[in-house]
């Protein structure tokens, strides 16, 4: 009993002590960020890297959300007779919560995977060490020009996965099971609101890219110096980032859309 | 020169999200039909709008001359007070009046304005009396169960067998009408 309510009592504090540590390097690399105002050039490397090769499975994972969700969409509105409103109800369930939730948990799976694992692998191979040897501070040279390119390229791939989206629905229900098209747009128009739809869920993406990247920098920069240690920052990378934009979704969602 | 195509690259991924965000404000969303065109407002009271809700179109002979800009509540007279913001390009005389209506059975609601007849035209912070409410569906209902029975007490006296049989339709009437709002 009393062993259960130490060890209770130790998981907590290392909880609170791995916070406290993540919001002290978190603050810092902020701090340190304006350096990079200088050299652009070390966050357009990441963005390559991070929102180029991520262009691809965004892209077609947003198209067959599309194509779901028209068909799905048509299914349930047929039988009110309404399904004219399929644009709005494509366009709607996009914006607002599939385009940043999914993006967020592919971009943690594509993304937040990797830069764990490379951050994990030059701190296993000392390279980090080997920076502060020569006086180079890897919170600036290493995370924060990939948190930046993460906290950039998060909200342009999820508005490219919205837009491939709605063409995907506009396929499956205009052109395949032949919705009239200019009600299709028209109620989609009348229906989705800039500010309070498209702004909003922009700015979801905003703070699911600040969450998932960091939390992948985090990981990796704390793992345990070995190939196994790598291998289990790189799943707790998964599990906590999806973890954190759900709720985070969540959150938001109660906050925005009331 | 490796450096050189990969800038190429990254300005390519920049300006797809621009093209998606443009493509989701104005094909999806309604920025294309924000107007910077001048408008001016127009103050009307109403006894009951029904579902109308601010950015409504107030439509001429079917064409848009304008939208809802705010709806309030008037404790003062127990009425909804909208203000209107109609296009400046559009000019109505100052008796027009202004109609609550609903485009198709059960689509959304908008302000028609009907021309009168004065020289003078509207100008802004005028206010339009002359209003008529939206139709409510219930109110519509009873005024005809009222007007059936209505019908039934003044035939009562002569024929039975026809009077029977509209208080009949008009019982099955509301029925349909009590399911049909339960539903709701």
């Amino acid at each position: 009993m009393i062993n259960a309510i130490g060890s209770l009592g130790f998981a907590v504090r290392t909880w609170l002590a791995n916070l406290g540590y993540a919001t002290r390097m978190f603050v810092r690399m902020l701090s340190l960020s304006f350096g990079l105002l200088r050299r652009p050039r070390l966050i357009t490397d990441q963005i390559h890297f991070i929102g180029n090769y991520s262009l691809v499975i965004i892209a077609v994972s947003g198209l067959f959300v599309g194509f779901v969700l028209g068909l799905q969409g048509y299914y349930t509105l047929n039988k009110y007779g309404s399904e004219q409103a399929l644009g709005l109800l494509v366009a709607l369930s996009l914006t607002r919560e599939l385009g940043p939730v999914v993006t967020a948990l592919l971009f943690a799976g594509r993304a937040g995977t990797s830069l764990t694992a490379e951050i994990g692998l030059m701190k296993a191979g000392e390279q980090l060490a080997a920076m502060e040897m020569m006086a180079v501070n890897p919170l600036q040279r290493v995370i924060g020009p990939r948190f930046w390119a993460g906290v950039i390229a998060m909200p342009i791939l999820a508005a490219i996965f919205s837009a491939v989206g709605i063409l995907g629905g506009y396929i499956v229900g205009v052109r395949l099971i032949g919705v009239d098209e200019g009600a299709f747009w028209s109620q989609m128009q009348g229906g989705v609101d800039v500010v309070k739809d498209v702004l909003n869920g922009v700015l979801k993406s905003v703070v699911f890219g600040f969450a998932v990247t960091f939390i992948a920098l985090y990981q990796g920069y704390e793992s345990q110096p070995t190939p196994e240690g790598v291998s289990r920052a790189t799943t707790r990378t998964v599990v906590i980032a999806s973890l954190t934009v759900l709720w985070l979704d969540f959150l938001l969602t109660a906050l925005m859309f009331n | 020169m490796q450096r050189k195509s990969l800038d190429v690259w990254v300005g390519m991924f920049v300006l797809l999200g621009a093209a998606a965000i443009l493509f989701l404000a104005m094909k999806a969303g309604n920025l294309s039909s924000f107007s910077l065109t001048p408008t001016y407002q127009v103050i009307s009271k109403f006894d009951n709008i029904g579902g109308l809700k601010p950015q409504a179109p107030v439509k001429s002979a079917g064409v848009v001359v304008g939208r809802v800009a705010d709806i309030r509540f008037d404790d003062k007279t127990f009425q909804a007070s909208v203000v209107l913001n109609l296009d400046s390009a559009y000019q109505f005389p100052k008796d027009s009046s202004l109609k609550i209506l609903t485009s198709g059975l059960l689509g959304e609601q908008y302000i028609g304005i009907s021309p009168g007849g004065d020289v003078k035209n509207l100008a802004n912070g005028d206010k339009v009396t002359s209003t008529q409410s939206a139709i409510v569906l219930e109110d519509l209902i009873s005024q005809f169960l009222y007007s059936k029975a209505a019908d039934g007490g003044a035939n009562g006296s002569g024929g039975n067998n026809g009077s029977n049989g509209s208080s009949n339709s008009s019982n099955s009437g509301s029925g349909s009408s009590n399911s049909g709002s339960g539903s709701k």
